[in-house]
C-alpha cells in the first residue's frame, strides 16, 4: 500500500512513487513508437486517394450489384479444389505432424538434447510462414496448381497440428502408461495402448478444428496461382467484373459459415 | 470343467466411435472422398519434375541468404512490415474496446448486443488478404490500406475474445462495486476492467504477433510491408534475397512470441 504524508494528511495511491513513474514511462515511450509509426506510413500514403476513399466505395457497391448468378456454374469446380486442397492438406498435416509431435514431447522424445529442438524448430519454422507464402513459394517451384496448393496447406499446418498435439501428449495420464508397461508390453505396444487412446480425441479435435482454418486459408491461395477459387476471384478482379466478384465472395462466405458449423458439430460429438 | 469352456472370451481396444455403422459408413466415405479427390486433382508431373532442380536452388540459396543485396528494399520492407503491426494493434485494440463492451450480453441492452455482434460476425468472416484487396482499392496502394485491413481484422478478433471475457466475469465482484453507488463509467472501470485486464493484455501481444505474421502477406496484393519485396524476389528468381526475408520473418515471429510470452507471465 503506498501511502504518501501532503499537507499533514495521509493520501492514499494506488502504486509507490517509482512504479508509477516506470509506468508512466511505459506509456510515454509506446505512445512515440505508435506517432512514430503512423509518421512512417502517412509518408508513404497519398492522400488525395484516401480521401475520396467513399466515392470509390459507393463506385464499386454500385458495380457488384447485383451478383452474376449466372457465372455461378463455373464455381462448381474451383469450389471442389479448394475443399480438396484444405482437406488433403489436413490428411497430409496430421500424418506428419503426429510423429513430429511424438519427437517435441518431453515424455515420448527419444532424446531431450537432440531431437526435441529439431522438432521445435521444425514447428516454429511451419507455423510463422503463412499458408500465401508457403504457396508463393511451391508455385515458382513445382510450378501452379491444386498440388501447390495441397503442400502449402500441409507444411502450414504441420507446426499448428503438431504443437497442439505436443501439448495434448505431455498432459497424458502417467499412470495408465505405467500400468501398460507394468504388463511386460513392448515400447510399441506401451504407444499403442497407453498413449494412443489417451490423445485419440484431442487428435480428433485438433485435426477438425485445423480442417475448418484451412478450409477459409485455401479460398485465397489461388490469388498466388495455387488453385481453387482464388483463381476464379482473381481472374475477376483483374478483369474489373465485379458482379462475379461479388458472387463467389458470397459463395467464400457461405463455405466458411458452412465448415464452421460443421467442424462444431464434430468436436462437439467428440468432446 | 475344463479350461477351454471359460477362456474364449478375449478383450479388444474399444473404438473411437462406438456405433458399428456410423464407424464403417465413415469409413467407407473417407474411402470414396479420397478417390474421388485425389482422381480428380490434376497435377502436372512434367512440370513438378521441372521444378525440382529449382527447388534445390532455393534450399541451397539458404546456404547462405544473401542479406546485403537488396538490404535497403529489405530493410524498407520490414520497417514498414512493423509499423503497420503497430499502429493496426493500436487502432485495432482502441476500437474493439467499445464494440466489444457491446458485444457483452451481461452489461449490454439486447438492440446494442445483436448490432456489436453483426460488426463482429461481418469483420471475423473475411480474410486478411480479401480485406486487403478491397481496401487497396479505396485508399490505393502502400501501407496504409494494409493498416486499415489489420485493423478491421484486429476488432473482429479482439472484440469477440473480450466480448466473451466479460460474459465470463465474477458477478459477485460487479455487483459489490455497483452496490457501492457507482455509476456506469465508475462501474466498467472498477468491476469490469480489473477482470479482464491480465488476459487481455496477453491476448494484445499475440494479436500483435498474428498482426505481424499478417503484415508479410498483405503485401502480395499491393497493401505495403514486406510481402511485396518477398513477392518480387520470388517472382524474379532472386532465391537467395527470398530466403533472407524468410529467416528475418521467422526470426522476428520468434522474438515476438518469445518476448510476449515474457510479458504476459510478467503481467498475471
Amino acid at each position: 500500500m503506498a501511502v504518501e504524508l501532503r499537507h499533514g494528511t495521509r493520501v492514499w495511491h494506488r502504486r509507490e512513487r517509482g512504479a508509477e513513474l516506470a509506468i508512466w514511462a511505459i506509456w510515454l515511450a509506446g505512445t512515440a513508437m505508435f506517432v512514430y509509426c503512423c509518421q512512417l506510413i502517412s509518408d508513404k500514403t497519398i492522400w488525395p486517394f484516401v480521401a475520396d476513399a467513399t466515392a470509390q466505395a459507393a463506385d464499386l457497391a454500385v458495380r457488384m450489384l447485383p451478383p452474376d448468378w449466372g457465372f455461378i456454374g463455373a464455381l462448381g469446380r474451383p469450389l471442389w479444389d479448394t475443399l480438396n486442397m484444405a482437406t488433403l492438406g489436413t490428411a497430409l498435416a496430421v500424418t506428419l505432424a503426429t510423429p513430429v509431435a511424438y519427437c517435441a514431447a518431453r515424455n515420448t522424445t527419444p532424446s531431450v538434447a537432440l531431437v526435441r529442438p529439431i522438432a521445435l524448430f521444425i514447428i516454429v519454422s511451419s507455423r510463422s510462414i503463412n499458408a500465401l507464402i508457403w504457396a508463393l513459394m511451391l508455385v515458382t517451384i513445382i510450378g501452379p496448381g491444386v498440388l501447390a496448393g495441397i503442400l502449402a496447406i500441409g507444411l502450414r499446418s504441420i507446426g499448428f497440428c503438431a504443437k497442439l498435439l505436443y501439448e495434448a501428449i505431455e498432459e497424458i495420464d502417467e499412470r495408465q502408461v505405467e500400468a501398460v508397461r507394468a504388463t511386460g508390453a513392448t515400447g510399441a505396444q506401451v504407444t499403442t495402448y497407453g498413449i494412443i487412446p489417451q490423445i485419440l480425441p484431442a487428435f480428433a479435435g485438433i485435426s477438425v478444428f485445423r480442417w475448418d482454418i484451412n478450409i477459409r486459408e485455401s479460398t485465397v491461395l489461388g490469388l498466388v496461382g495455387a488453385g481453387g477459387i482464388g483463381l476464379p476471384l482473381n481472374a475477376s478482379i483483374t478483369t474489373l467484373s465485379w458482379t462475379r466478384v461479388s458472387l463467389i465472395l458470397l459463395i467464400i462466405i457461405a463455405t466458411v459459415i458452412l465448415s464452421e458449423w460443421v467442424s462444431a458439430k464434430v468436436r462437439h460429438a467428440i468432446i | 470343467m475344463t479350461v477351454a469352456a471359460v477362456a474364449p472370451r478375449q478383450w479388444k481396444k474399444p473404438p473411437l466411435i462406438r456405433r458399428p455403422w456410423l464407424r464403417w459408413a465413415l469409413g467407407l466415405g473417407v474411402l470414396i472422398y479420397l478417390a474421388l479427390a485425389l482422381g480428380t486433382t490434376e497435377v502436372n508431373w512434367a512440370r513438378v519434375w521441372e521444378g525440382l532442380p529449382r527447388g534445390a536452388r532455393f534450399f541451397a540459396a539458404f546456404f547462405p541468404p544473401n542479406f546485403t543485396g537488396r538490404a535497403d528494399d529489405i530493410a524498407e520492407g520490414i520497417f514498414e512490415s512493423l509499423s503497420m503491426t503497430v499502429t493496426s494493434t493500436v487502432i485495432g485494440i482502441a476500437i474493439s474496446i467499445p464494440i466489444g463492451l457491446g458485444a457483452a450480453k451481461n452489461i449490454a441492452p439486447a438492440a446494442v448486443y445483436y448490432f456489436c455482434r453483426g460488426i463482429l460476425a461481418i469483420s471475423r468472416s473475411f480474410q486478411e488478404i480479401i480485406l486487403a484487396i478491397f481496401f487497396v482499392k479505396l485508399f490505393g496502394f502502400g501501407p496504409f490500406a494494409g493498416a486499415v485491413t489489420l485493423s478491421f481484422a484486429t476488432v473482429g478478433f479482439y472484440g469477440k475474445l473480450l466480448a466473451e471475457d466479460i460474459e465470463d466475469m465474477d458477478p459477485a465482484t460487479a455487483e459489490a462495486v455497483r452496490a457501492t453507488g457507482a455509476g456506469w463509467v465508475q462501474w466498467i472501470n472498477y468491476a469490469v476492467q480489473p477482470q479482464v485486464m491480465p488476459r487481455m493484455i496477453g491476448l494484445g501481444l499475440y494479436r500483435f504477433d498474428i498482426n505481424f505474421r499478417e503484415s508479410a502477406i498483405v503485401g502480395i496484393v499491393g497493401a505495403g510491408g514486406i510481402g511485396a519485396t518477398l513477392d518480387t524476389a520470388f517472382n524474379r528468381y532472386e532465391f537467395d534475397s527470398a530466403a533472407a526475408i524468410l529467416l528475418i520473418i521467422i526470426g522476428i515471429v520468434m522474438l515476438v512470441e518469445y518476448s510476449s510470452g515474457y510479458v504476459r507471465r510478467w503481467v498475471q
